[in-house]
């Protein structure tokens, strides 16, 4: 400390109040309770917690943005359709020789379709749409609100009246989570067949076996599994991204960080809600046969 | 008629920085006050508290019953539709058109046909001097357009309460003129309550009914304009003369060693007679009379008894013209 400490000037008696010495300068002090460090992520957590419920919420009431969502829809399904069909076939290709090749050492060759389509439909197509719709519409609604954040529109907008939660993050999430359902039945349907292409024409499989094994082994509650783990991870895709972007920490670079943040904390979700939702489903739902 | 803003007791620290304690007025209904203060005393955050987007710890802001620190969210969503805030540097939804911005309170709140939504914007661009500038985003326009651009988003809803927060910053003298009598004009049209923060001293002499002004952490003064345009607290006197003597400094506040030096050197001019007060601003000629000053003639003339000796002289001389407050 080297600059002196500001003192009050001597006059004004009957104006001003007692001068604030160091102790008086925060008359709250003693209600605030001071955070504990070690609770900081708690907090965050129970923020974002709220901002989920907020979100639910704010959905069913009324008016509801139409045109808002429509618009969003377009925009998360634009930068996601293209990439999801190109990742989705060497992605069902990859499974379908790899479990060819391991039928194959096995000898149950014949099960190589429905097992490469359950891993296709179960797992592959519901993580590629988390990181599609995190990585390309979650970082762009993150970084599109915590732009507005800083330029104050957020408060204007609250400031009229408008709720920023009903206007601009409702429509979000919902956008988000319809494309991820339809993104995922688009992924499931180009994943097979880039399997079944690559098992039948590569890997000199027969086309009646494979879809044979198919209808052996995959059942309905599959697909269902497979959309609602889809439907999840829209939801938290676009709460995640609304809860970073509506919080950035100061000016510009913090928008920056915001989205950065947003993409990392979803992937690490949804891959462990992916693993919690598998773990119930196949508990919960006998495998065919059985 | 406007709403009377109640102020109690409001206190606000960020982390462990106090901004202000125990901030205590009453903006009357109807009126134009005016808080002043040196750049960095949280008048913006004075206001904002008003509005209810900070919430101060201790306190209460009362309007039409609804306390906007305390009360529920969605009461305090309802209020907000009273208020017509001007932010510092417009806050304009960048994606959106000028007009699109404009309209976009009418689009939110009301069931107007597309019609008369254009009808009332062009009708509010007109009066912020923006005609023909409608179809532009507001990245393509300058600072003072913007200002105004927001000030015409924050009358399209016929606001009860007006806060203004630096109306005058990016405009240049002409314009802030202009803009002063604007705001008379729209009192008398609208009857709403007004407040204005600014560190503008034009605005600040010829605009108000009441100020105040915020210093170190406390509300120095608020009450009629004579009361602070005659006032001798050294804070105020320095802060109207824009003297660097006194007790503001760069940062706030001076140290004590500062400020003995400068009393021994007696750099402080002395007075020459006690200041005279500007009058204040009418509304243009057409313009109704604003019931605001009616009212406030009887509420002053009211509490005339516990009013400094210069203040009084000035409220009787700027009333002794002609009754009722219409000058020429």
């Amino acid at each position: 400390m080297t600059a002196p400490m500001p003192v009050r000037p001597p006059e004004p008696p009957e104006k001003l109040p007692p001068p604030p010495g160091p102790g008086a300068t925060t008359p709250s002090a003693p209600e605030q309770r001071r955070p504990s460090r070690l609770l900081a992520p708690l907090r965050e957590t129970g923020k974002l917690f709220a901002l989920a419920v907020a979100v639910a919420r704010a959905i069913f009431r009324r008016p509801f943005q139409v045109r808002e969502f429509i618009e969003q829809f377009w925009f998360v399904a634009s930068v996601t359709i293209l990439p999801a069909a190109l990742v989705s076939i060497p992605f069902g290709a990859v499974i379908a020789l790899q479990v060819g090749s391991l039928t194959q050492q096995l000898g149950a060759q014949s099960f190589t379709g429905g097992a490469s389509v359950l891993a296709v439909i179960q797992q592959a197509s519901p993580i590629i749409v988390a990181l599609l719709i995190s990585g390309a519409a979650g970082s762009a609604i993150c970084a599109d609100l915590g732009s507005r954040k800083i330029r104050e529109e957020l408060d204007a907008m609250e400031v009229m009246g408008v709720s920023p939660i009903q206007r601009l993050v409702v429509p979000r999430v919902l956008a988000t989570m319809l494309v991820a359902v339809l993104l995922n039945g688009l992924i499931s349907v180009v994943g097979t067949l880039g399997g079944y292409f690559f098992n039948v024409i590569m890997q000199d499989g027969t086309p009646g076996a494979y879809l044979a094994s198919f209808s052996a082994l995959a059942q309905l509650p599959d697909l269902y599994i497979s959309e609602f783990k889809a439907l999840i991870f829209g939801f938290i895709a676009g709460i995640v991204a609304a809860y970073r972007g509506l919080n950035p920490r100061g000016g510009p670079k913090g928008v920056g960080d915001a989205v950065n943040q947003s993409v990392v904390i979803t992937f690490m979700l949804l891959f462990f809600v992916n693993m919690v939702l598998t773990a119930i489903y196949l508990q919960i739902v006998p495998a065919k046969g059985s | 008629m406007g709403i009377e803003v109640v102020v109690e007791g409001l206190t606000k620290s960020f982390g462990k920085q106090n901004i202000w304690q125990d901030v205590s007025l009453t903006l009357p209904a109807g009126e134009v006050s005016v808080m002043l203060g040196p750049s960095g005393t949280g008048k913006t955050v004075f206001l904002k508290s008003i509005i209810g987007l900070l919430k101060p710890e201790q306190g209460r802001v009362l309007i039409n019953g609804v306390d906007m620190v305390n009360s529920s969210e969605r009461d305090i969503m309802e209020t907000r539709k009273l208020f017509g805030l001007m932010f510092q540097d417009g806050a304009l939804f960048g994606s959106m058109s000028l007009f699109d911005n404009i309209a976009f309170p009418l689009r939110e709140h009301t069931r107007k046909k597309e019609s008369e939504i254009r009808r009332i914007v062009m009708e509010r661009i007109d009066i912020v001097g923006l005609l023909g500038s409608e179809g532009k985003l507001p990245g393509e326009i300058s600072g003072g357009m913007r200002k105004r651009a927001g000030l015409a988003r924050a009358l399209v809803l016929d606001p009860q309460i007006i806060l203004c927060d630096e109306p005058d910053s990016g405009l240049d003298p002409v314009r802030t003129a202009y803009l002063s009598q604007l705001l008379i004009d729209l009192n008398a049209q609208i009857d709403a309550t007004m407040l204005i923060v600014t560190h503008n001293l034009d605005i600040a002499a010829t605009v108000p009914d009441n100020m105040g002004m915020l210093f170190c952490r406390n509300l120095v003064t608020f009450g009629p304009r004579e009361v602070l345009l005659t006032s001798d607290t050294p804070v105020v006197s320095q802060f109207l003369a824009g003297r660097r003597e006194g007790p503001i400094g760069m940062s706030e506040e001076k140290d004590a060693a500062t400020l003995a030096a400068e009393q021994l050197a007696d750099t402080v001019p002395p007075r020459t007679g006690p200041r005279t007060v500007v009058p204040q601003l009418e509304p243009s000629p057409g313009m109704p009379v604003r019931q605001g000053a009616l009212r406030r003639r009887e509420r002053v003339m009211a509490m005339m008894g516990q009013l400094p000796e210069a203040a009084r002289t000035a409220i009787l001389d700027s009333y002794a013209p002609a009754a009722g407050g219409a000058r020429t």
